[in-house]
Protein backbone atom coordinates (compact mmCIF):
# COMPACT_ATOMS: atom_id res chain seq x y z
CA UNK A 1 0.00 0.00 0.00
CA UNK A 2 1.37 3.40 -1.01
CA UNK A 3 0.46 6.47 1.06
CA UNK A 4 -0.18 9.62 -0.98
CA UNK A 5 0.05 12.73 1.15
CA UNK A 6 -2.05 15.63 -0.12
CA UNK A 7 -0.15 18.87 0.61
CA UNK A 8 -2.84 21.20 -0.78
CA UNK A 9 -4.22 24.07 1.24
CA UNK A 10 -7.08 22.05 2.73
CA UNK A 11 -8.52 18.56 2.69
CA UNK A 12 -10.49 17.69 -0.46
CA UNK A 13 -9.62 20.96 -2.21
CA UNK A 14 -10.22 21.58 -5.91
CA UNK A 15 -6.45 21.17 -6.40
CA UNK A 16 -6.58 17.54 -5.27
CA UNK A 17 -7.91 16.58 -8.71
CA UNK A 18 -4.84 18.15 -10.28
CA UNK A 19 -1.98 17.18 -7.97
CA UNK A 20 -3.05 13.99 -6.19
CA UNK A 21 -5.49 12.10 -8.42
CA UNK A 22 -3.09 11.80 -11.41
CA UNK A 23 -0.47 10.22 -9.11
CA UNK A 24 -3.05 7.81 -7.69
CA UNK A 25 -4.33 6.95 -11.16
CA UNK A 26 -0.82 6.25 -12.48
CA UNK A 27 0.03 3.93 -9.61
CA UNK A 28 -3.31 2.12 -9.63
CA UNK A 29 -3.03 1.48 -13.36
CA UNK A 30 0.39 -0.06 -12.68
CA UNK A 31 -1.18 -2.44 -10.16
CA UNK A 32 -0.39 -0.65 -6.88
CA UNK A 33 -2.88 0.17 -4.14
CA UNK A 34 -2.92 3.70 -2.76
CA UNK A 35 -4.42 5.51 0.19
CA UNK A 36 -4.75 9.30 0.20
CA UNK A 37 -4.49 11.41 3.34
CA UNK A 38 -4.24 15.16 3.80
CA UNK A 39 -1.09 16.27 5.65
CA UNK A 40 -3.20 17.77 8.43
CA UNK A 41 -4.40 14.24 9.26
CA UNK A 42 -1.01 12.56 9.52
CA UNK A 43 -0.95 12.75 13.31
CA UNK A 44 -3.70 10.12 13.26
CA UNK A 45 -1.63 7.82 11.08
CA UNK A 46 1.56 5.85 11.35
CA UNK A 47 3.06 6.67 7.94
CA UNK A 48 5.71 3.98 8.52
CA UNK A 49 3.09 1.25 8.22
CA UNK A 50 2.87 1.93 4.46
CA UNK A 51 5.21 0.37 1.88
CA UNK A 52 6.00 3.71 0.25
CA UNK A 53 5.08 7.35 0.82
CA UNK A 54 4.66 10.10 -1.77
CA UNK A 55 4.29 13.76 -0.83
CA UNK A 56 2.37 15.35 -3.72
CA UNK A 57 2.62 18.83 -5.22
CA UNK A 58 0.36 21.85 -4.88
CA UNK A 59 -0.99 24.73 -6.95
CA UNK A 60 1.47 27.48 -7.87
CA UNK A 61 -0.06 29.88 -5.36
CA UNK A 62 -0.40 27.31 -2.59
CA UNK A 63 2.56 27.46 -0.23
CA UNK A 64 0.71 26.87 3.04
CA UNK A 65 2.55 23.57 3.62
CA UNK A 66 5.70 25.61 4.21
CA UNK A 67 4.08 27.07 7.33
CA UNK A 68 3.52 23.58 8.71
CA UNK A 69 6.90 21.92 8.30
CA UNK A 70 6.58 20.64 11.88
CA UNK A 71 3.91 18.24 10.59
CA UNK A 72 6.61 16.41 8.62
CA UNK A 73 9.45 15.80 11.06
CA UNK A 74 8.48 12.13 11.22
CA UNK A 75 10.27 11.82 7.83
CA UNK A 76 13.64 12.14 9.64
CA UNK A 77 13.13 8.82 11.38
CA UNK A 78 11.30 7.10 8.55
CA UNK A 79 12.79 3.93 7.09
CA UNK A 80 9.99 3.66 4.51
CA UNK A 81 10.91 5.00 1.04
CA UNK A 82 9.63 8.56 0.60
CA UNK A 83 9.31 10.58 -2.61
CA UNK A 84 8.56 14.29 -2.49
CA UNK A 85 7.19 15.94 -5.61
CA UNK A 86 7.62 19.72 -6.01
CA UNK A 87 6.11 21.00 -2.74
CA UNK A 88 6.92 17.56 -1.32
CA UNK A 89 10.59 17.98 -2.25
CA UNK A 90 10.62 21.39 -0.56
CA UNK A 91 9.16 19.81 2.59
CA UNK A 92 11.78 17.03 2.62
CA UNK A 93 14.61 19.48 2.01
CA UNK A 94 13.34 21.79 4.73
CA UNK A 95 12.96 18.95 7.27
CA UNK A 96 16.60 17.99 6.70
CA UNK A 97 17.96 21.52 7.02
CA UNK A 98 17.67 22.92 3.48
CA UNK A 99 16.14 26.33 2.81
CA UNK A 100 13.02 26.94 0.73
CA UNK A 101 14.10 29.64 -1.74
CA UNK A 102 12.42 31.68 -4.46
CA UNK A 103 12.82 29.78 -7.72
CA UNK A 104 10.21 30.02 -10.44
CA UNK A 105 9.50 27.66 -13.32
CA UNK A 106 6.36 27.03 -15.36
CA UNK A 107 6.30 24.58 -18.26
CA UNK A 108 8.49 21.98 -19.92
CA UNK A 109 12.22 22.33 -19.33
CA UNK A 110 15.27 20.16 -19.91
CA UNK A 111 16.45 18.28 -16.81
CA UNK A 112 20.02 17.06 -16.64
CA UNK A 113 20.31 13.85 -14.65
CA UNK A 114 23.89 13.93 -13.33
CA UNK A 115 24.02 10.87 -11.07
CA UNK A 116 22.70 7.34 -11.61
CA UNK A 117 19.95 6.25 -9.22
CA UNK A 118 17.23 3.64 -8.93
CA UNK A 119 14.67 6.43 -9.30
CA UNK A 120 15.86 8.28 -12.40
CA UNK A 121 18.21 5.77 -14.02
CA UNK A 122 21.45 6.66 -15.79
CA UNK A 123 22.73 10.21 -16.37
CA UNK A 124 21.09 11.82 -19.40
CA UNK A 125 18.82 14.73 -20.26
CA UNK A 126 15.03 14.42 -20.04
CA UNK A 127 12.22 16.95 -20.38
CA UNK A 128 9.95 17.58 -17.40
CA UNK A 129 6.95 19.70 -16.47
CA UNK A 130 7.64 22.37 -13.87
CA UNK A 131 5.14 24.37 -11.85
CA UNK A 132 6.70 26.06 -8.86
CA UNK A 133 7.48 29.44 -7.32
CA UNK A 134 9.95 27.95 -4.85
CA UNK A 135 12.73 25.38 -4.75
CA UNK A 136 14.90 24.09 -1.93
CA UNK A 137 18.63 24.13 -1.31
CA UNK A 138 20.44 20.79 -1.08
CA UNK A 139 20.61 19.62 2.56
CA UNK A 140 23.98 18.36 3.86
CA UNK A 141 22.98 14.70 3.96
CA UNK A 142 21.67 14.63 0.38
CA UNK A 143 23.16 13.89 -3.03
CA UNK A 144 22.16 15.87 -6.10
CA UNK A 145 20.65 13.55 -8.74
CA UNK A 146 19.60 16.14 -11.33
CA UNK A 147 20.05 19.85 -11.95
CA UNK A 148 22.73 21.97 -10.30
CA UNK A 149 23.50 23.29 -6.82
CA UNK A 150 21.61 26.51 -7.52
CA UNK A 151 18.59 24.71 -8.94
CA UNK A 152 18.19 21.19 -7.57
CA UNK A 153 15.87 19.20 -9.86
CA UNK A 154 16.18 15.94 -7.90
CA UNK A 155 17.98 14.73 -4.81
CA UNK A 156 18.38 11.64 -2.63
CA UNK A 157 19.35 11.17 0.99
CA UNK A 158 22.86 9.71 1.26
CA UNK A 159 21.67 6.73 3.31
CA UNK A 160 17.89 6.67 3.64
CA UNK A 161 15.58 5.87 0.67
CA UNK A 162 14.26 9.43 0.59
CA UNK A 163 13.98 11.23 -2.76
CA UNK A 164 12.79 14.60 -3.99
CA UNK A 165 12.00 15.89 -7.48
CA UNK A 166 10.96 19.46 -8.19
CA UNK A 167 9.21 18.67 -11.50
CA UNK A 168 5.88 16.85 -11.91
CA UNK A 169 6.34 13.23 -13.06
CA UNK A 170 2.60 12.80 -13.66
CA UNK A 171 3.10 14.87 -16.82
CA UNK A 172 5.09 12.92 -19.44
CA UNK A 173 7.32 11.11 -16.92
CA UNK A 174 4.99 8.65 -15.22
CA UNK A 175 7.73 6.02 -15.38
CA UNK A 176 9.39 7.79 -12.44
CA UNK A 177 6.38 6.99 -10.25
CA UNK A 178 6.52 3.35 -11.36
CA UNK A 179 10.26 3.22 -10.60
CA UNK A 180 9.62 4.57 -7.12
CA UNK A 181 6.74 2.16 -6.50
CA UNK A 182 9.01 -0.72 -7.52
CA UNK A 183 11.97 0.29 -5.33
CA UNK B 1 -12.90 31.25 -2.79
CA UNK B 2 -14.60 33.04 -5.71
CA UNK B 3 -13.64 31.55 -9.05
CA UNK B 4 -14.08 32.32 -12.73
CA UNK B 5 -14.22 29.41 -15.17
CA UNK B 6 -12.79 29.62 -18.69
CA UNK B 7 -15.92 28.49 -20.46
CA UNK B 8 -16.41 27.30 -24.03
CA UNK B 9 -19.63 25.37 -23.54
CA UNK B 10 -17.88 22.12 -24.44
CA UNK B 11 -17.76 19.11 -22.14
CA UNK B 12 -14.40 19.93 -20.53
CA UNK B 13 -15.19 23.46 -19.41
CA UNK B 14 -18.68 22.44 -18.28
CA UNK B 15 -17.33 19.53 -16.24
CA UNK B 16 -14.62 21.79 -14.79
CA UNK B 17 -17.42 24.19 -13.80
CA UNK B 18 -19.26 21.29 -12.16
CA UNK B 19 -16.23 20.28 -10.10
CA UNK B 20 -15.46 23.89 -9.18
CA UNK B 21 -19.07 24.42 -8.01
CA UNK B 22 -18.77 21.37 -5.75
CA UNK B 23 -15.72 22.80 -3.95
CA UNK B 24 -15.88 26.61 -4.26
CA UNK B 25 -18.07 29.50 -5.36
CA UNK B 26 -18.11 30.04 -9.11
CA UNK B 27 -18.70 33.78 -9.51
CA UNK B 28 -18.70 33.91 -13.31
CA UNK B 29 -18.00 32.09 -16.54
CA UNK B 30 -15.49 33.66 -18.94
CA UNK B 31 -15.79 33.11 -22.69
CA UNK B 32 -13.36 34.28 -25.34
CA UNK B 33 -15.20 34.83 -28.61
CA UNK B 34 -12.51 34.04 -31.17
CA UNK B 35 -12.81 35.12 -34.79
CA UNK B 36 -10.21 32.53 -35.76
CA UNK B 37 -11.83 29.11 -36.33
CA UNK B 38 -8.38 27.48 -35.94
CA UNK B 39 -7.49 29.12 -32.63
CA UNK B 40 -4.82 27.29 -30.60
CA UNK B 41 -6.39 28.32 -27.31
CA UNK B 42 -10.13 28.70 -27.74
CA UNK B 43 -13.03 26.50 -28.74
CA UNK B 44 -14.90 28.14 -31.62
CA UNK B 45 -17.94 26.17 -32.93
CA UNK B 46 -21.13 27.70 -31.57
CA UNK B 47 -19.22 29.80 -29.06
CA UNK B 48 -21.99 32.42 -29.17
CA UNK B 49 -24.29 29.84 -27.57
CA UNK B 50 -22.41 30.01 -24.27
CA UNK B 51 -24.74 32.83 -23.18
CA UNK B 52 -27.70 30.46 -23.26
CA UNK B 53 -25.70 27.76 -21.45
CA UNK B 54 -24.70 30.25 -18.75
CA UNK B 55 -28.36 31.19 -18.37
CA UNK B 56 -29.28 27.51 -18.11
CA UNK B 57 -26.68 27.01 -15.37
CA UNK B 58 -27.64 30.26 -13.66
CA UNK B 59 -24.21 31.94 -13.71
CA UNK B 60 -23.16 35.31 -15.14
CA UNK B 61 -21.11 35.20 -18.34
CA UNK B 62 -18.28 37.54 -19.22
CA UNK B 63 -17.77 37.49 -23.01
CA UNK B 64 -14.57 38.91 -24.44
CA UNK B 65 -13.74 39.30 -28.14
CA UNK B 66 -10.43 38.18 -29.62
CA UNK B 67 -9.09 38.06 -33.16
CA UNK B 68 -7.62 34.69 -32.23
CA UNK B 69 -4.11 35.44 -33.44
CA UNK B 70 -1.55 33.08 -31.90
CA UNK B 71 0.03 34.52 -28.72
CA UNK B 72 -1.84 37.85 -29.12
CA UNK B 73 -5.00 36.01 -28.10
CA UNK B 74 -3.26 35.41 -24.78
CA UNK B 75 -3.25 39.15 -24.14
CA UNK B 76 -6.99 39.09 -24.75
CA UNK B 77 -7.37 36.18 -22.32
CA UNK B 78 -5.39 38.07 -19.69
CA UNK B 79 -7.57 41.16 -20.23
CA UNK B 80 -10.75 39.08 -19.89
CA UNK B 81 -9.54 37.46 -16.66
CA UNK B 82 -8.46 40.83 -15.26
CA UNK B 83 -11.92 42.19 -16.07
CA UNK B 84 -13.54 39.21 -14.31
CA UNK B 85 -11.34 39.86 -11.27
CA UNK B 86 -12.39 43.51 -11.17
CA UNK B 87 -16.08 42.93 -11.92
CA UNK B 88 -16.76 39.71 -9.98
CA UNK B 89 -13.94 39.70 -7.43
CA UNK B 90 -12.60 36.33 -8.52
CA UNK B 91 -9.53 35.04 -6.67
CA UNK B 92 -8.84 32.17 -9.04
CA UNK B 93 -9.38 30.76 -12.52
CA UNK B 94 -10.52 27.27 -13.51
CA UNK B 95 -9.77 25.63 -16.84
CA UNK B 96 -10.82 22.34 -18.41
CA UNK B 97 -7.33 21.49 -19.67
CA UNK B 98 -6.64 17.73 -19.69
CA UNK B 99 -3.39 17.08 -21.53
CA UNK B 100 -2.48 20.30 -23.30
CA UNK B 101 0.69 21.67 -21.75
CA UNK B 102 0.45 24.54 -24.26
CA UNK B 103 -2.89 25.70 -22.83
CA UNK B 104 -2.11 24.91 -19.21
CA UNK B 105 1.22 26.74 -19.17
CA UNK B 106 -0.24 29.85 -20.71
CA UNK B 107 -3.17 29.94 -18.30
CA UNK B 108 -0.82 29.38 -15.35
CA UNK B 109 1.41 32.25 -16.47
CA UNK B 110 -1.51 34.63 -16.86
CA UNK B 111 -2.84 33.71 -13.41
CA UNK B 112 0.59 34.20 -11.88
CA UNK B 113 0.91 37.64 -13.51
CA UNK B 114 -2.52 38.59 -12.13
CA UNK B 115 -1.81 37.04 -8.69
CA UNK B 116 -4.71 34.59 -9.05
CA UNK B 117 -5.05 30.91 -8.19
CA UNK B 118 -5.20 28.52 -11.12
CA UNK B 119 -7.12 25.23 -11.03
CA UNK B 120 -7.23 22.46 -13.65
CA UNK B 121 -9.56 19.84 -12.15
CA UNK B 122 -9.44 17.55 -15.20
CA UNK B 123 -5.64 17.64 -15.50
CA UNK B 124 -4.17 14.30 -16.68
CA UNK B 125 -7.49 12.50 -16.15
CA UNK B 126 -7.85 9.18 -18.00
CA UNK B 127 -9.84 10.23 -21.04
CA UNK B 128 -12.02 7.16 -21.53
CA UNK B 129 -12.87 7.00 -17.82
CA UNK B 130 -13.68 10.69 -17.98
CA UNK B 131 -16.11 10.25 -20.88
CA UNK B 132 -17.89 7.52 -18.92
CA UNK B 133 -17.95 9.79 -15.87
CA UNK B 134 -19.66 12.51 -17.89
CA UNK B 135 -22.47 10.08 -18.67
CA UNK B 136 -22.76 8.63 -15.19
CA UNK B 137 -22.96 12.14 -13.72
CA UNK B 138 -25.83 12.95 -16.07
CA UNK B 139 -24.35 15.26 -18.69
CA UNK B 140 -25.88 15.36 -22.17
CA UNK B 141 -23.09 16.05 -24.66
CA UNK B 142 -23.23 16.30 -28.45
CA UNK B 143 -20.42 16.45 -30.98
CA UNK B 144 -20.36 19.79 -32.79
CA UNK B 145 -17.08 19.53 -34.66
CA UNK B 146 -14.77 16.91 -36.14
CA UNK B 147 -11.29 17.80 -37.35
CA UNK B 148 -9.34 14.61 -37.98
CA UNK B 149 -9.24 11.33 -39.86
CA UNK B 150 -11.27 9.04 -39.68
CA UNK B 151 -14.27 11.07 -38.46
CA UNK B 152 -17.02 11.24 -41.06
CA UNK B 153 -20.06 13.53 -41.20
CA UNK B 154 -22.19 11.06 -39.24
CA UNK B 155 -20.40 12.10 -36.05
CA UNK B 156 -21.76 15.65 -36.25
CA UNK B 157 -24.69 16.11 -33.88
CA UNK B 158 -24.19 12.65 -32.38
CA UNK B 159 -24.86 12.38 -28.67
CA UNK B 160 -22.16 10.96 -26.42
CA UNK B 161 -23.37 7.50 -25.39
CA UNK B 162 -21.63 4.40 -24.06
CA UNK B 163 -21.60 3.00 -27.59
CA UNK B 164 -20.07 6.22 -28.89
CA UNK B 165 -17.38 6.07 -26.17
CA UNK B 166 -16.53 2.49 -27.21
CA UNK B 167 -16.12 3.65 -30.81
CA UNK B 168 -13.90 6.53 -29.68
CA UNK B 169 -11.83 4.10 -27.63
CA UNK B 170 -11.37 1.90 -30.71
CA UNK B 171 -10.28 4.91 -32.79
CA UNK B 172 -7.80 5.82 -30.08
CA UNK B 173 -6.27 2.34 -30.16
CA UNK B 174 -6.22 2.19 -33.95
CA UNK B 175 -5.40 5.76 -34.99
CA UNK B 176 -4.16 7.41 -31.76
CA UNK B 177 -7.04 9.87 -31.92
CA UNK B 178 -7.49 11.41 -28.46
CA UNK B 179 -10.81 9.98 -27.13
CA UNK B 180 -11.85 13.27 -25.59
CA UNK B 181 -10.64 15.32 -28.55
CA UNK B 182 -7.87 16.90 -26.50
CA UNK B 183 -5.72 17.17 -29.61
CA UNK B 184 -8.38 19.24 -31.35
CA UNK B 185 -9.91 16.22 -33.11
CA UNK B 186 -13.38 16.85 -31.68
CA UNK B 187 -15.43 19.71 -30.32
CA UNK B 188 -18.51 19.21 -28.18
CA UNK B 189 -21.41 21.10 -26.64
CA UNK B 190 -23.23 20.32 -23.41
CA UNK B 191 -27.02 20.54 -23.50
CA UNK B 192 -27.86 19.36 -19.99
CA UNK B 193 -26.30 18.21 -16.76
CA UNK B 194 -26.59 18.25 -12.98
CA UNK B 195 -25.64 21.95 -12.75
CA UNK B 196 -28.17 22.95 -15.42
CA UNK B 197 -31.36 24.47 -14.01
CA UNK B 198 -32.87 24.23 -17.52
CA UNK B 199 -31.83 22.09 -20.44
CA UNK B 200 -31.03 23.28 -23.95
CA UNK B 201 -32.99 22.15 -26.97
CA UNK B 202 -31.71 22.56 -30.52
CA UNK B 203 -34.46 23.75 -32.85
CA UNK B 204 -32.53 24.27 -36.06
CA UNK B 205 -29.01 23.39 -37.17
CA UNK B 206 -26.93 22.87 -40.30
CA UNK B 207 -23.70 21.06 -41.14
CA UNK B 208 -20.62 21.63 -43.21
CA UNK B 209 -18.22 18.76 -43.84
CA UNK B 210 -15.31 18.17 -46.18
CA UNK B 211 -12.26 15.93 -46.01
CA UNK B 212 -12.52 14.81 -42.36
CA UNK B 213 -13.30 18.29 -41.11
CA UNK B 214 -16.80 19.39 -40.28
CA UNK B 215 -18.95 21.54 -38.04
CA UNK B 216 -22.48 21.47 -36.72
CA UNK B 217 -23.83 25.02 -36.69
CA UNK B 218 -26.59 25.53 -34.16
CA UNK B 219 -28.81 28.19 -35.64
CA UNK B 220 -31.66 28.20 -33.16
CA UNK B 221 -31.99 26.77 -29.68
CA UNK B 222 -34.04 27.41 -26.56
CA UNK B 223 -34.15 26.73 -22.85
CA UNK B 224 -36.59 24.07 -21.66
CA UNK B 225 -37.77 23.48 -18.08
CA UNK B 226 -36.52 20.23 -16.51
Amino acid sequence: MILLVDLCIEKDSLSKYEFVHPIADTLERSGFSVEIWHYSELARLMPEKFDKIILCGTALKDNYYAEHINSFFWIKCCSTPVLGICAGMQVIGSVFGGRIVSQQAIGLEAIEIIRASALLGEPRTIEGYHLHNFGVTLPDDFLLLAGCDEHAEAFKHKILPIYGIIFHPEVRNRWILEHFANL
Amino acid sequence: MKLGVLFSGGKDSVFATYRAMQKNQVACLITLISQNPDSYMFHTPNIQRTSLQAEAIGLPLLSWPTLGEKEKELEDLAAAIADARDEYGIQGVVSGAIESVYQAVRTQRICKALDLWCFNPLWQINQVDYLRLLLSEGFQVIITGVFAYPFDASWLGQELTLECICRLEELWKRYKVSPSGEGGELETMVLDGPIFQKRLEILRSSRSYCNFSGRLFIEEMRLVDK
